[in-house]
C-alpha cells in the first residue's frame, strides 16, 4: 500500500440555498464510504481561497487568486494498492459533478 | 449528523434578517454577502470535517465574527442601523452589541420585522412576495422563477428593483408601534395568502415546489400567531385556512400522479394532524367579532375536511358560505366555485344557472377551471358534446402539462361518449 494526496480543485460555487444543502449533503456521504472502505490516511482540510504568495526575493503579494477553476480547495490523504487503484477511488469524489477535479499524487516514501 | 430538510434555507433567513436589523435596511446588501460569506465556510468545512453540534449557533457566531470585521472596515464608508448609531463606532460596545442582537432571543422579532418591511408602500404584491422568498425563506432567484413561471431573468429585474425599494425605505419596520402594526398587517397577511394560494392552485407543475410555497407560508403565519400583535383572529384564520388547505394536498394526485377531482380523492390520504391543528385554529379565529374572507375560506375548506366523502359533504353550508364571502369580497372566481358548490347541493343544471349568471367573466375566459366546471356539469346531464368542446377550451388553456393532461382526458371521455351516443 502507498500513500497518495488527493487535492481538489476548481468546483461548485452555487449561490442557492438548497443547493448547497445538497452539494454538502453527497460530499458527507462520500467521505462516509471512503471512511468505511478503510482507505482514508488522513481526511485533510479545506483551504481558503485566498492567502499570501512569498516569493524569491523576501517580497510578499496577497494570492495566489487563480483562476477558479484552478483554486485548491482542500486536501485528502488516502491510500491505496497503487496509483491507478488510488484514481479509480478519486472518480467517485463529487467535486467531478461540479465541473472541478481531484489531482492525485503519489507522497514520496523513504523506503530503502 | 442529518440535517432537516431545507435547513439552510430556514437558517439563511433567520441570519439575513438578523443583519439587517444590525446594518440596517439600506445595507441589505452587505448583510446578505455577510450571510452568503457563512454558508460558503460552513459548505467547506462541513463536507470534510463533518457537522459541529449545534450547526444553528455555528452559522450565526460565524456571522457575527465576519459582521464585525464588516463593520469595523466599512464604519467610516457607510452608516448602519440608526438604532445602534454610536454603539456600533466604540470598539467597547460592538462585539458585546452583536452578541445580543444575534442571539436566540432576538431572531424571531427579527423575522417579523424584515417581513412587514418587505410588505411596505411602494412595492407590488408580486414583488412583496418575492422578497420574502428570497430573503425570508432563503430561495433563490432560480427557485423563485420555477414557482412562479417565470423566467430568471425577469425575476432577477423584479428582485433588483424590489430590494431597492426596500432599501431606500432606510428604517426597518418597528413592530412596537401598535398603529402602524395593525395599519401593516393587512398586507403582510395578503402576502402571505397570495404566497399559500401560489403552491396551492399555482402555476408550476413541479409539485415539490409548490409544497415548498405552502410549507414556507404557513412558517411564517405562525411566526406571526405567535406575535402578541399579531396574533388576531384574521391571522388565526389565515393559518387555518392553510392548514386546512394543505391537510388535502396529498390527495390532489391519484396513484399515476394525475389530478384528481374532489370526489375522486383518497380521502385517507389527507393530513390528520394539519387538519386538527387547522379545526384548533379556527376556533382561535372565530372568538372575535371581525370577520374577514380568511373567516369565510377557513369555514369552507373546514366543510370539506370534516366530510367522509363528496357525498357526505354538506354542500348548502358551502353555498351559504360562499354567499357571505362574496358579501364582503365580490369576485367572479368566488362566484365560479359557488355555482360548482350549487351543483352539488341542488343538481348541475342549477349549478349551470348559477355559472351563467356571473356577469364579470373576462378574468374568467382565460381561466382553465372555468371551461371545465362547465364541461363537468355539461357532461353530468349527458350533454358530452357542449362537455367536450368545454374541456377542449380547457385544456388549450392549461398552464402545464400536468393540468392539460387531467383535461385531455376528461376532454377524451367526453367524447367517446358522443360517439357512443350518435352509433
Amino acid at each position: 500500500m502507498s500513500d497518495f494526496l488527493f487535492i481538489y480543485r476548481g468546483g461548485d460555487a452555487s449561490t442557492s440555498r438548497e443547493q448547497m444543502q445538497k452539494t454538502m449533503e453527497v460530499w458527507m456521504a462520500w467521505f462516509k464510504e471512503l471512511g468505511a472502505s478503510g482507505c482514508i490516511k488522513e481526511i485533510g482540510n479545506p483551504l481558503e481561497a485566498d492567502g499570501k504568495v512569498v516569493i524569491s526575493n523576501k517580497s510578499v503579494t496577497d494570492g495566489p487568486y487563480a483562476e477558479t477553476k484552478d483554486v485548491i480547495g482542500g486536501y485528502t490523504m488516502i491510500s491505496a494498492p497503487d496509483l491507478a487503484a488510488a484514481a479509480e477511488i478519486a472518480k467517485g469524489c463529487p467535486i467531478l459533478e461540479a465541473g472541478g477535479c481531484v489531482e492525485v499524487r503519489p507522497i514520496l516514501q523513504m523506503s530503502m | 449528523m442529518e440535517f432537516s430538510d431545507h435547513f439552510f434555507r430556514r437558517e439563511s433567513g433567520r441570519i439575513v434578517a438578523a443583519l439587517i436589523k444590525v446594518f440596517g435596511v439600506q445595507n441589505l446588501d452587505l448583510a446578505e454577502d455577510v450571510t452568503q460569506d457563512a454558508f460558503c465556510r460552513a459548505l467547506e468545512l462541513w463536507k470534510m470535517r463533518g457537522v459541529p453540534p449545534n450547526p444553528s449557533a455555528w452559522l450565526m457566531a460565524t456571522a457575527k465574527n465576519r459582521a464585525i470585521d464588516v463593520l469595523r472596515r466599512e464604519r467610516t464608508a457607510r452608516t448602519f442601523s440608526p438604532e445602534y448609531g454610536k454603539m456600533l463606532q466604540s470598539e467597547w460596545t460592538l462585539a458585546t452589541l452583536l452578541d445580543v442582537q444575534l442571539g436566540p432571543e432576538a431572531i424571531q422579532d427579527d423575522q417579523l420585522r424584515v417581513m412587514f418591511s418587505c410588505c411596505g408602500r411602494g412595492l407590488s404584491e408580486d414583488a412583496q412576495c418575492a422578497l420574502i422568498l428570497h430573503i425570508l425563506c432563503g430561495f433563490s432567484v432560480g427557485e423563485i422563477a420555477r414557482a412562479y413561471l417565470a423566467s430568471n431573468s425577469a425575476l432577477e429585474k423584479r428582485l433588483a428593483r424590489a430590494k431597492k425599494v426596500l432599501a431606500h425605505s432606510h428604517v426597518l419596520f418597528d413592530l412596537a408601534n401598535d398603529i402602524e402594526f395593525s395599519n401593516r398587517l393587512p398586507s403582510v397577511q395578503r402576502a402571505l395568502y397570495l404566497l399559500f394560494n401560489e403552491g396551492y392552485h399555482g402555476t408550476s407543475a413541479e409539485r415539490s415546489v409548490r409544497a415548498d410555497l405552502c410549507d414556507e407560508a404557513i412558517r411564517l403565519c405562525k411566526m406571526l400567531t405567535e406575535h402578541v400583535l399579531g396574533a388576531t383572529p384574521s391571522t388565526f384564520a389565515l393559518a387555518s385556512l392553510m392548514h386546512l388547505n394543505a391537510a388535502r394536498l396529498p390527495g390532489r394526485l391519484d396513484a399515476d400522479g394525475n389530478l384528481a377531482p374532489l370526489a375522486k380523492q383518497d380521502r385517507s390520504l389527507w393530513s390528520e394532524p394539519l387538519a386538527r391543528e387547522g379545526a384548533e385554529l379556527l376556533e382561535r379565529a372565530l372568538a372575535g367579532p371581525e370577520i374577514t374572507t380568511y373567516h369565510f375560506e377557513a369555514l369552507i375548506a373546514f366543510e370539506h375536511t370534516k366530510a367522509r366523502s363528496a357525498q357526505d359533504t354538506n354542500w348548502k353550508a358551502i353555498v351559504a358560505l360562499y354567499d357571505g364571502l362574496l358579501n364582503i369580497h365580490p369576485s367572479p372566481i368566488i362566484e365560479l366555485n359557488r355555482a360548482i358548490a350549487i351543483a352539488e347541493a341542488h343538481d348541475p343544471v342549477q349549478g349551470l344557472v348559477a355559472i351563467r349568471a356571473i356577469r364579470d367573466t373576462d378574468r374568467l375566459l382565460n381561466y382553465p377551471f372555468y371551461y371545465a366546471a362547465i364541461g363537468d356539469l355539461m357532461e353530468r346531464q349527458h350533454s358530452f358534446f357542449e362537455a367536450a368542446e368545454n374541456f377542449k377550451t380547457a385544456s388549450a388553456l392549461a398552464r402545464n402539462a400536468q393540468e392539460r393532461e387531467f383535461l385531455m382526458a376528461r376532454f377524451k371521455g367526453c367524447l367517446n361518449r358522443v360517439s357512443v351516443g350518435t352509433i
